[in-house]
């Protein structure tokens, strides 16, 4: 099988994080700040992933901002040739600070948005006056001309809030709006029966992502990312492993996925020991599941193993305990039915408390009770 | 169909640029990459955020030695496509 070169590239620049959402992806073992890779070896790991093909650079941690070399950091991508895509709460950004990511020649910004009025926002991003700083961080962006993102996990607590978010990006001016019903990954899984969305929230916000996109169309470009427990077939998740694109986390790991170091019998390889191009091509965690030959049944003789490449690998591993079984979320899946229940869970069961998460280091957990 | 006095523009955010791994032109926008046939690197390269449809479909009509009544449904086509998820803008 001839490997493609990778199209994007994510760049986990720190996991400190002002915010703690209890959906945060990352995994439950942060990585500390003494641990983060340097300026200069991110600057190495930006000219190589342009030499081996990669266009489209994210900035995401944790929070990017919180590095202090985060103006370095674009003007490096800059002048490697990526297009730089900022990731951000907005939190530790300051309109002086904007101005220099611009002459840096940040072409993008995606602004994460965890409500839509201060109290949800700062409840669930953990973070008191948030909201109010990310709403004036928003000015600024538009203030610059900023093209701009607005994405918004949506759960049980905050979905009835997407018709508002719709007006909100239009509001700010963002060209795009990323609608992302939480997925349960890293530290969400401790927050799964909180967050999980309702059968009928689900089905409703499918309902007014359609309509909206008729009536925005030309006005807003909204992506939609469906509550999977609730689905009959996987997603294809990241247009299929080690295919288009790779991640590397703060202290310079390289992984296929977001999740992928939960699949313990892998071995990831780091750009501090190799050049970003041969983990890419020989490292056994990339080389795992590329292709179709890891598959097992159902997916082996189905017949849309190339829709959804099986779908997740790391969603396999955490519902049916094997990375190679089909993702759970396929009604072809012996486990489809646990899926079930664990999206409707417990009839008349109180709402879990929030389980929020600490920063790197630090002692969790806090729960808001 | 985008009337004749209409400008296509390309927004700050959306950049033209050779692949040189895969020799082909991309469009780089916001989170996407679209890769582009020789027709619409043609149709985004005539695009400078000055000339109107009618000249755009004038320009790309001498280029390919064809009428301009046979190409403008395709240029109109493909810039509205994209317009549509605001890739470009038309004003």
């Amino acid at each position: 099988m001839k490997i493609p070169p990778p199209m994007a590239m994510l760049a986990e620049l720190t996991h400190r994080c002002p915010l703690s959402c209890p959906y945060c992806s990352n995994p439950l073992e942060l990585e500390q700040r003494s641990r983060e890779l340097s300026t200069r070896d991110w600057v190495r790991v930006f000219q190589e992933a342009a030499q081996m093909g990669v266009l489209q650079l994210h900035l995401s941690g944790g929070e990017p901002a919180s590095r202090r070399d985060l103006v370095q950091l674009v003007q490096a991508a800059q002048q490697a040739g990526l297009y730089t895509n900022l990731i951000t709460s907005g939190i530790g950004l300051t309109k002086a600070r904007l101005e220099e990511l611009d002459r840096a020649g940040l072409d993008h910004v995606q602004l994460s948005l965890q409500g839509t009025d201060a109290q949800m926002a700062d409840r669930i991003g953990g973070y008191k006056g948030g909201f109010d700083r990310k709403m004036e961080v928003a000015g600024w962006i538009g203030q610059i001309g900023f093209p701009l993102t607005l994405n918004c996990v949506l759960h049980r607590e905050n979905l009835h809030q997407l018709p508002r978010a719709l007006d909100m990006a239009q509001e700010m001016g963002a060209r795009r709006i990323e609608v992302a019903i939480v997925q349960f990954y890293g530290w969400a899984m401790k927050n799964r029966d909180a967050l999980m969305p309702t059968r009928e929230q689900a089905r409703e916000a499918e309902v007014i992502v359609a309509k909206a996109r008729e009536v925005l169309k030309g006005q807003l470009m909204i992506d939609f990312v469906p509550a999977d427990y609730h689905d009959d077939y996987p997603k294809r998740c990241m247009s299929g492993w080690g295919s288009v694109g790779l991640n590397v986390t703060p202290e310079g790991t390289v992984l296929p996925c977001h999740a992928a170091q939960t699949i313990k019998h892998l071995e990831f390889w780091s750009v501090k020991d190799r050049a970003l191009s041969e983990v890419w091509y020989d490292s056994p965690a990339f080389n795992a599941y590329r292709g179709d030959a890891w598959m097992k049944e159902p997916c082996r003789s189905c017949e849309r193993k190339h829709i959804d490449l099986g779908g997740c690998r790391c969603q396999a591993l955490a519902i049916s305990g094997d990375p190679a079984a089909a993702d759970p979320v396929c009604i072809k899946s012996a486990d489809h039915v646990k899926m079930m229940q664990l999206a409707q869970g417990t009839p008349g069961a109180a709402p879990a408390p929030l389980q929020y998460r600490a920063q790197p280091g630090k002692s969790p957990v806090r729960s808001d009770g | 169909m985008i009337a004749a006095g209409a400008v296509p523009k390309i927004p700050r955010g959306v950049r033209l640029h050779w692949d040189h791994i895969r020799d082909r032109w991309v469009l780089l926008v916001p989170e996407k990459t679209i890769a582009l046939d020789q027709i619409g690197h043609a149709i985004i390269s005539k695009i400078d955020n000055h000339a109107d449809f009618a000249t755009l479909v004038a320009r790309l009509a001498t280029k390919y030695d064809a009428p301009d009544s046979q190409i403008a449904p395709d240029v109109s086509g493909f810039i509205e496509t994209l317009a549509a998820r605001r890739i470009l803008e038309v004003l």
